[in-house]
């Protein structure tokens, strides 16, 4: 193909875009990872969360995510006084643009991400009819997308709504803590773009990962214990009203 | 809400599983008083009860396909099922009641006849007959007598299983800890008898309707008789809901205020008034009115006739409650969503129509194939029904 200077001022700017990629690089394979070596977690880390959306945009971004749909998302908390029982709840498009800014009245405000809570006893994977959702041995659950029936009975059973059914593949979706990332020595997507280390990925077997001090030293909670599911997203200063 | 529970996950198709499945279940606890308990009055609706059943079996599953985003998938659930999922372990209840229970118990009681036809009739029909003998044309007495003896024992096996094919149709829902809508213990024995409530009432219309386009007369005796259980088990069953309802009105969790809202407002009239005052109170009213007064014969059946209808809208509403309604609210109980149906989807509306005619199609041509009545049945309450192992 001739190149000329109409065709190569077309050329440049894909070219320019395709270099971003070239120098972000190819993730590093690991060929030493070993599952029974790890068990994953993540700790969302509250008070540190501005609402900017970055993560539910890095991971729809990074995971394909339909558009409506979310592997994880941010909600907005405003608790008037007392009433604990009752919050304000809102998550406009999951949070991925942000929040408005919201009337001062007195209450307070924080924002809680939320993500699979890749449960150690997930109710999920109990109920999939044919094992297609499944907990790998690093502690990770995951949908094998070419096996599911698209029969949604682990929407239903799980009880903080992570899942969907994705309108591409007919098939359920949820987070998969970017298990394509993480076993390549990367950390998820979410934690990678998270401007104030708000969310950071944890390796529970890992002895000299800082987690372990964190949760020695810090007041830490999961989403609905009562549920028992072995909750492995540990959230870190969580108000009483959080749900 | 969650943003990703805006979206309704188990559509109208899935309200219509349970209610197949509940008529199903109910239809052979029915056929069952006759052949276990020996209760001779309702033996007129024995057979009817059985190809009810199977009629509606045959079609159960098909909402469940129809929903699935992969249905070319589902037979793995036969051949890799998880056997911790309560869905899984449904393909193998279902499939034991079908093959272990009904086809064989139909094909005992009929055995007889299916020989007997098979020798007497013509062409297509002929080699159908011949195929249904499945090689055993042996009609003596001490054949028969064998006969007679395996399938009382398999209604005697079928009577559970009818019990666990419905209790774990309601197992499926009542086992989902994360909705505090079904989950309860109570489900799989409300389910049981919801069931027991719409396939007897099932059966009691067909009876009536099959009667009159038969142009016979009906078996009052055998009517009271089905009207009486039905009174009974709906008592029983409206009996359980309401104690499920008074535990979690008094208990007040945490997710009472949610759902306390929803049965205010977007299930006021399907629960409120068509489940409870059209549905159960109104069809009890009416039967208990039977059991009190002395009514004409003409008056009865058309009581009965009204009350087995309200009783079928009422058991319908009951699962639409329980399958949509255990979706409107957020498990965060902060929101609500809507269920808006579609109508020529593959989960729309006219699909469901379809599927709820589509067993009447079934049933039609087993009564055609395999007809459960006898000449004889005509004279009003001879209850001259064949006796097992003479029919």
């Amino acid at each position: 193909m001739e190149i000329t200077r109409r065709r190569l001022l077309v050329l440049l700017p894909g070219a320019a875009v395709a270099w971003k990629f070239v120098l972000a690089g190819t993730p590093e394979a690991a060929p030493n990872y070993k599952l029974t070596e790890h068990w994953w977690a993540m700790l969302i880390d509250i008070p540190k969360c501005i609402g900017c959306g970055s993560c539910v945009r890095a991971c729809a971004e990074e995971n394909d995510v339909p558009e409506g749909y979310f592997r994880t998302w941010i909600e907005r908390y405003h608790v008037a006084d007392w009433k604990i029982e009752r919050p304000e709840v809102e998550s406009p498009d999951g949070g991925k643009n942000g929040f408005p800014p919201h009337a001062d009245d007195g209450g307070k405000n924080f924002f809680v991400p939320k993500l699979c809570n890749q449960c150690a006893d997930s109710p999920c994977t109990q109920v999939c009819p044919v094992g297609a959702t499944f907990i790998t041995p690093d502690g990770v659950v995951l949908v094998d997308k070419s096996y599911c029936l698209g029969c949604r009975y682990c929407i239903q059973a799980c009880p903080y709504g992570c899942r969907f059914l994705s309108p591409k593949t007919h098939t359920a979706e949820k987070c998969t803590l970017c298990y394509h990332r993480i076993t390549k020595g990367l950390t998820t997507a979410c934690c990678e773009v998270c401007p104030t280390g708000a969310r950071q990925l944890a390796d529970l077997k890992n002895p000299k990962d800082p987690i372990h001090e964190f949760l020695r030293t810090h007041t830490v909670q999961v989403l609905k214990p009562h549920m028992a599911t072995g909750s492995k997203v540990f959230y870190n200063g969580m108000d009483g009203s959080v749900r | 809400m969650y943003p990703n529970e805006v979206e309704l996950q188990w559509s109208i198709l899935i309200v219509l599983y349970p209610f197949i499945t509940g008529l199903v279940a109910g239809a052979f606890i029915l056929a069952s008083l006759e052949r276990v308990f020996r209760v001779e009055a309702v033996k007129p609706t024995y057979r009817l009860a059985l190809l009810t059943a199977l009629a509606f079996l045959l079609v159960a599953p098909l909402p469940l396909q129809l929903h699935l985003g992969h249905p070319e998938r589902s037979f793995e659930m036969y051949l890799t099922p998880h056997r911790s999922s309560a869905m899984a372990m449904f393909g193998f209840v279902y499939l034991w009641y079908l093959m272990g229970v009904l086809l064989l118990e139909i094909w005992l009681d009929y055995r007889r006849d299916i020989v007997v036809l098979s020798q007497t009739e013509r062409g297509w029909k002929r080699l159908v007959y011949r195929v249904l003998t499945l090689g055993s044309r042996n009609v003596s007495e001490r054949s028969l007598g064998i006969d007679e003896r395996l399938g009382y024992f398999i209604t005697l096996v079928g009577i559970p299983s009818a019990f666990l094919l419905h209790g774990y149709v309601g197992f499926i829902f009542g086992s989902i800890k994360a909705n505090p809508w079904w989950s309860s213990p109570l489900m799989p024995i409300v389910f049981v008898f919801s069931a027991m409530v719409s396939g007897i009432s099932a059966v009691m219309l067909l009876y009536m309707l099959s009667t009159r386009l038969r142009e016979k007369e009906i078996d009052m005796r055998c009517l009271d008789k089905i009207a009486q259980y039905l009174l009974y088990t709906f008592v029983i069953d409206f009996s359980l809901e309401m104690l499920d309802l008074l535990q979690r009105i008094y208990e007040a969790d945490e997710s009472f205020r949610s759902l306390d809202f929803m049965v205010h407002t977007r299930l006021w009239t399907s629960q409120v008034i068509v489940q409870i005052l059209l549905g159960t109170v109104t069809p009890i009213g009416l039967l208990g009115l039977t059991q009190i007064l002395r009514l004409s014969d003409i008056a009865r059946k058309r009581i009965y006739g009204l009350a087995g209808c309200l009783t079928m809208i009422g058991i319908f509403a009951m699962r639409w409650n329980v399958v949509i309604g255990g979706q409107l609210f957020s498990k965060s109980f902060l929101g609500y969503t809507t269920y808006k149906m579609a109508f020529a989807t593959r989960e729309g509306l006219l699909t469901a129509i379809a599927l709820m005619i589509l067993p009447f199609i079934i049933l039609w041509i087993l009564v055609k194939l395999l007809p459960p009545w006898y000449e004889s049945d005509s004279s009003p309450g001879s209850g001259s029904a064949p006796a097992h192992g003479t029919s």
